[in-house]
């Protein structure tokens, strides 16, 4: 028994808990930060394949970039009626990167605040440095693009 | 006249060698010849009382397109009698998702008892050329003198998780507004969707 529960607490432990946010507090916890951090923000959902199929990159991707100040975030598009899902999604993934799930109303209204070329589609991903935006994609990635953007986007 | 109708048409040729940009409110749509689910060949050509089209490309897996079902088919419901039926376009590649193969949208078509064609895009060309990025993905035309005039891009409504909840009808605003000959507003919206499944190059 207390084995179990050793178990399922580690568990709880190293996997990150979704928080529901707005907009505002998703741009506090990635574009406002004004320290030296890579902030590389991945909108997906536990549905979507493709994006599923990319977040190993991303989470390799921090853990390449370690020390060199890069924190992956996901944001999911689930809706928050899916919050248990998507929990239960990341804990089975054993995902230790911050998952926000993105509720902020009409899409229409706020994906031009990522970025104006955005269609809508996920995958996609915006980095942010220091307050800025520094690049953004709609559509997959290979860990070695992935890779080799972060990495120009860190020097 | 002849100079202004050569120049004309070194830019639609121009402009047929770049389809990924996409049309954009006011551009002129290409009309298609694409396989239905019951194996013959549709064109907006074919409609010939329509005075214009609900053209979406939507698919079988995509869980947007999925939530947004019903509601197409209560588009067509409403606006096919007043000239504006529903076209559905599958753009996705089955090899990349089984779901979508024209096996799969027939039975699909055939369950949900679809009033509307639902097309294969299978060389993925007029996805590519009207811009559709995602499943479901909205292009409202308006005849115009025998051409397809782009009046609405984007998004059903503001709302797909939840139909009961939604409070603005975008394409149904739009198709309400050319009927009364009213100007379209909003032309263009965005939603969150399905990325379209293009082939591996």
């Amino acid at each position: 028994m207390y084995k179990i529960t050793g178990v399922l607490l580690a568990a709880l432990l190293v996997t990150a808990s979704v928080k529901p946010v707005n907009m505002k507090q998703l741009q506090d916890a990635t574009l406002n930060k004004t320290n030296d951090t890579l902030y590389v923000v991945n909108f997906w959902a536990t549905w979507c394949k493709p994006c599923v199929n990319e977040m190993p990159y991303f989470v390799k991707a921090q853990d390449g970039f370690g020390g060199k100040k890069v924190k992956v975030v996901f944001v999911s598009m689930n809706s928050v009626r899916e919050l248990a899902a998507v929990q239960q999604f990341v804990s089975a993934k054993q995902i230790k990167e911050d998952v926000l799930l993105l509720n902020a109303g009409n899409p229409n209204n706020w994906i031009d605040t990522v970025d104006v070329s955005w269609s809508g589609a996920i995958p996609a991903t915006v980095m942010y440095r220091n307050g800025k935006k520094v690049y953004f994609r709609e559509g997959e990635f290979t860990q070695n693009e992935l890779d080799s953007i972060i990495q120009t986007k860190i020097n | 006249m002849k100079r202004i109708i050569a120049v004309a048409a070194a830019f639609l040729l121009l402009a047929s060698f770049a389809p990924e940009q996409g049309y954009k409110v006011g551009d002129m749509a290409t009309d298609f010849n694409l396989k239905n689910v019951d194996g013959k060949m549709v064109s907006l050509g074919n409609y010939k009382d329509a005075k214009g089209f609900i053209v979406v490309f939507t698919c079988n897996h995509c869980p947007f397109a999925k939530a947004y079902e019903s509601r197409i088919i209560a588009l067509d419901k409403k606006f096919a009698a007043k000239g504006y039926p529903v076209i559905a376009i599958n753009p996705n590649d089955p090899n990349e998702v089984p779901e979508d193969s024209y096996a799969n949208m027939q039975a699909r078509a055939k369950e949900k008892n679809y009033p509307f064609p639902y097309l294969m895009d299978e060389s993925q060309q007029i996805a590519k050329a009207y811009g559709a990025t995602r499943t479901p993905h909205v292009f409202v035309l308006q005849k115009v003198k025998g051409d397809y005039m782009v009046k609405y891009i984007g998004a059903i409504d503001d709302n797909s998780d939840d139909a009961s909840a939604v409070k603005e009808k975008y394409v149904e605003n739009a198709v309400n507004a050319l009927l009364a000959g009213k100007k379209v507003s909003p032309d263009f919206t965005k939603a969150i969707g399905c990325t379209i499944k293009w082939k591996k190059a």
